[in-house]
């Protein structure tokens, strides 16, 4: 089989905690704690997870914008977890980041047209002729009339200033485009029309994409596979109806269960977790899920499960679970 | 089976009788030369005992101003503006002055915020931010009013609520947070509580159990709820009767099975098709609603869905529809309603 897109194996971004006098190291936030993900060419690989698994941190990390403590990212073939700034420069070109909040990822003081035309700048992709006509023709590809390009990011609405995100995104035409809870901000009805879009671009060109989020619903509709996160760790990837409809980790169940139907009636005999995620900084030993796991055995307080291939790219990792 | 037994299961319609709170006509126009900015447009709901009304919308829609109207939060300029009338219990909220709404704010009715952090007071431990209404309203002494705070806190499934009733909000995670502000809005075990998105800050497994809590201190305490929010799911979960709302009016308003059976407005039916559900086989493509909530200086002199709108007809730009009953408890804003 050929070499996935991307293979991320091991990874772990550990920060320091520093004491507030002379700065001693006192402890450490395993934010990302062993991490393996494998992204195909024109996949969706959804990365779920409550706030705090280190589901941002680990995009960011593939993306070399942070930098990971341990592990490995090969990215088409070719190692890059220690790459320095100008090895890494023709990778930043295949691969792309489309942000939470558009009110807070776009430059209030440049116009749409020099926002979209910084990565060719950046790269020293063509020349300043065909500039106007690359941008538009990014406008047209998400949407947008091509006066846009002389107009400022607030005077657009939330969903078209993430048209403009994916258009940036999208200039420097990558392989693979990580898309960090792309559509949380927008309205319902806009919402829609964004996971459209996107999932429109990706069949015509052929995209990957890493779709953080915290939304199942979201992710029901965009992903191939997903991986679940729980502090710092994958418990549970597998192929999107799999996972939806025969999840095996009691997390990744709780967390199904705890998605609020739009079907008045439905889903009653719902599952609460109790308590809160613990803090990553004081993850809890063995399992990390074992204080809230309805079915935890005293060995899952006491030894880290390893993930686990159950089912055809069906991977778990639960001491009760089994083949 | 009365109507006030059915309606904790959720399956009674609305309830008849004289409602605990009724909204007329709650406008809110506000002026910014050369515009009028018509925030909230002649609003009108009624809220019964132990019901939870569910007002939903998107950004944009008055929801929020609409709560903090009827709270009589606004700030000056904009607290001079509103136009209409708040019946609770037969007083016009709109029509007391701010000495008089205090002593009903809290107590009478309460408001439960979006952002547990930015709503709780850092500098107060959580014991004494419960405390405070209960000595204010009710004259209870400092001791009496501190171990009624800890028994909220119990109330509200805090576990330890010695330890952190004398701890500060920013040691509680964003869940804990939520039941504090939950504790303090209902230590006067107020008739009306108005929660404005009070799981939107947080984690899905932390919202189902601060819902399911919600629910439970209703049954108990027999409180009715306003519950505000553009999440449709948590309506369907939670809400007896539902109103929708879109540029500044409602547009429908029904009891929740109907409503999410049988939508008759447009923008109710566009708004719930494009909710992404856990199906086994999605759609190649979820139902777009095509363009934009218009801003609030340039609505449409008609029905403001019409630029968006797939069944607009030639008479929906010249005159906004009424709230009109379409069948019994089943009240849509629009000239060419979907059929049931």
């Amino acid at each position: 089989m050929a070499e996935p897109l991307l293979k991320v194996s091991g990874l772990e971004v550990h920060f320091p905690i520093r004491s507030a006098f002379l700065r001693r190291r006192v402890g450490t936030v395993r934010a990302v704690d062993g991490v393996d993900l494998e992204v195909a060419r024109g996949e969706t690989l959804a990365l779920v997870g409550e706030s705090g698994c280190g589901k941002t941190t680990t995009g960011k990390a593939i993306l070399r914008l942070i930098d990971s403590t341990a592990g490995s990212i090969r990215f088409g073939g070719e190692e890059i977890a220690h790459h320095g700034t100008s090895a890494l420069a023709p990778f930043r070109r295949r691969m792309q980041i489309v942000f939470q909040d558009p009110y807070a990822s776009l430059n209030p003081r440049m116009t749409v047209g020099g926002i979209l035309a910084a990565p060719f700048d950046i790269h020293r992709i063509g020349h300043a002729g065909d500039r106007a006509e690359r941008i538009s023709a990014l406008l047209r590809t998400v949407g947008l009339p091509a006066d846009a390009a002389r107009r400022y990011p607030h005077e657009f609405s939330g969903g078209q200033r993430q048209r403009i995100g994916i258009a940036r995104a999208l200039a420097l035409e990558p392989e693979l485009i990580i898309g960090d809870e792309p559509v949380s901000a927008l309205d319902v009805s806009i919402q829609a029309q964004v996971i459209n879009l996107m999932k429109r671009l990706q069949a015509e060109r052929g995209l990957a994409y890493i779709m953080i989020s915290h939304n199942l619903a979201v992710v029901s509709h965009v992903a191939d596979r997903v991986a679940v996160m729980y502090l710092g760790r994958v418990v549970e990837t597998a192929p999107r109806e799999q996972l939806f409809f025969h999840a095996r980790h009691p997390y990744t169940q709780a967390l199904l269960s705890a998605v609020p139907e739009p079907v008045p009636g439905r889903s009653r005999s719902r599952q609460v977790l109790q308590g809160d995620v613990p803090s990553p900084a004081k993850p809890p030993s063995g399992c990390h899920f074992h204080p809230r796991c309805p079915i935890a055995q005293p060995r899952c307080a006491e030894e880290t499960p390893r993930s686990r291939i159950i089912a055809p790219n069906h991977a778990v990792a639960c001491h009760m679970v089994s083949a | 089976m009365t109507a006030a037994a059915t309606l904790p299961e959720r399956t009674g319609t609305a309830a008849a009788g004289t409602p605990l709170l009724a909204v007329r006509d709650l406008t809110l126009h506000i002026p910014v030369p050369p515009h009028v900015l018509r925030a909230v447009d002649g609003v009108s709901f009624s809220l019964h005992r132990g019901e939870t009304l569910g007002l939903v919308g998107e950004s944009g829609s008055g929801k929020t101003l609409t709560a903090l109207m009827l709270m009589r939060l606004l700030e000056p300029p904009l607290a001079a503006l509103p136009q209409g009338r708040v019946m609770l219990n037969g007083l016009d909220l709109m029509m007391l002055d701010e000495a008089r709404m205090s002593k009903l704010r809290g107590r009478a009715i309460s408001m439960v915020f979006q952002e547990p952090m930015t709503s709780l007071n850092p500098v107060m431990t959580v014991g004494r931010q419960i405390a405070e209404p209960l000595m204010r309203h009710l004259g209870l002494s400092s001791r009496e009013a501190a171990s009624r705070a800890e028994e909220m806190l119990r109330l509200v499934h805090i576990p330890d609520p010695k330890r952190v009733a004398r701890a500060y909000p920013h040691l509680l995670s964003g869940g804990m947070r939520q039941r504090a502000m939950i504790a303090i809005a209902l230590a006067c075990r107020p008739e009306v509580l108005v929660a404005d998105e009070p799981t939107t800050a947080l984690d899905v497994t932390v919202q189902a159990q601060i819902l399911e809590l919600l629910g439970e201190l209703q049954r108990e305490m027999g409180s009715a709820i306003l519950l505000i929010t553009h999440d449709l799911a948590v309506i369907a979960e939670t809400a007896h009767r539902v109103a929708v709302m879109y540029a500044g009016r409602i547009v429908e308003e029904a009891p929740v099975a109907a409503l999410f059976a049988a939508p008759r407005h447009p923008y109710t039916r566009g708004l719930l098709a494009s909710i992404p559900k856990i199906e086994r086989v999605p759609a190649p493509t979820l139902p777009e609603i095509p363009g934009m909530v218009p801003g609030a200086a340039n609505r449409p002199r008609g029905c403001a869905f019409m630029p968006r709108c797939s069944r607009a007809i030639s008479g929906c730009a010249a005159e906004p529809p009424p709230l009109a009953e379409i069948e019994p408890g089943h009240r849509a804003a629009c000239w060419n309603p979907a059929d049931g």
